[in-house]
């Protein structure tokens, strides 16, 4: 599971262009938007597509959407769960 | 007759205000790195820069380093002043990345950052959001500069006050080509001693450049 959360920490901070911030400045357990990395609607897309792409994911009920991106562990657990990696 | 209280150049990795260079790098230095140092040299905080396409990142700099040394700008405030830009190449850069992102049916996965950047009016916006102007505003695509259509336009915006200020001029990029050159335009200031605006002037300042 860490592996998985530092290899998703180097994938967002690729794939949303977080030119500032390295892997170790991103506390897993952190909300990803709002307070915590400040992400906005986009950003969420672009973690849609991150999933899908890296991962083989896709999220099948939006309601989902919620739980999972609440941070990068709730992210690595759904990939855990769900995914090929 | 309005005035032109201030400009800005970008163009060969560096970038100049009023005449003189305020930040330069080495012109084999790619765009994107370029504008990176460029704007971490304003000491700015505002990640969001980072996350913007080449041509946003143009405009947002040359924004940046235009008004924040522009009394002017505070003094009119940004309800009050407009944006009228122009290019060429529209968005066409970013426009070519989403083609590449939706070219291949097995690996169809377009970029919603990408996306978002698909129209050259976006600049506008990215500078009126960092600054929050929300004055009249146009964006124009055009074969080259053209001083005439831009000071008709925002000479009838100030003429009509619509606007107090107006920031205009040429924001062009595509691919490893790219060039700013932005002003800010203001009613006559009591004594100052700021060129008339008008095509000839701003092409004179145009041309002076570099």
């Amino acid at each position: 599971m860490e592996a998985l959360i530092e290899k998703l920490k180097i994938e967002i901070i690729q794939q949303l262009n977080l030119e500032e911030l390295t892997p170790a400045d991103i506390d897993p357990d952190a909300t990803l938007f709002g307070a915590g990395l400040g992400l906005d609607s986009i950003d969420a897309l672009e973690l849609i597509v991150l999933l899908e792409k890296n991962h083989g994911v896709r999220i099948k009920d939006p309601n989902d959407g919620k739980e999972v991106f609440k941070s990068v562990r709730s992210m690595a657990e759904y990939i855990k769960a769900n995914g090929k990696s | 007759m309005n005035v032109i209280s201030s400009y800005c150049h970008i163009k060969n990795n560096r970038v100049s205000r009023n005449g003189f260079s305020v930040f330069e790098q080495k012109p084999e230095i790619a765009f994107f790195e370029f504008a990176s140092a460029a704007f971490r040299n304003l000491g700015v905080a505002y990640p969001k820069f980072f996350k913007m396409d080449a041509l946003c990142k143009l405009a947002l700099l040359a924004s940046e380093y235009l008004l924040s040394a522009d009394p002017a700008f505070g003094a009119t405030g940004p309800e009050h002043t407009g944006i009228v830009l122009s290019n060429r190449s529209s968005s066409l850069e970013t426009d070519r990345a989403h083609a590449r992102s939706v070219s291949n049916p097995e690996a169809y996965f377009p970029s919603p950052a990408v996306f978002v950047y698909t129209l050259p009016n976006i600049m506008i916006g990215e500078i009126s959001i960092r600054h929050q102007i929300t004055g009249e505003n146009a964006c124009f695509v055009t074969p080259g500069f053209d001083a005439g259509l831009i000071s008709g336009y925002v000479n009838q915006l100030l003429e009509q006050k619509l606007v107090k200020a107006c920031l205009a001029g040429w924001i062009e990029l595509d691919g490893p080509s790219y060039e700013a050159f932005l002003y800010l335009v203001v009613p006559p200031q009591g004594t100052a001693k700021n060129s008339n605006f008008g095509p000839h002037s701003t092409k004179g300042i145009w041309d002076l450049g570099f």
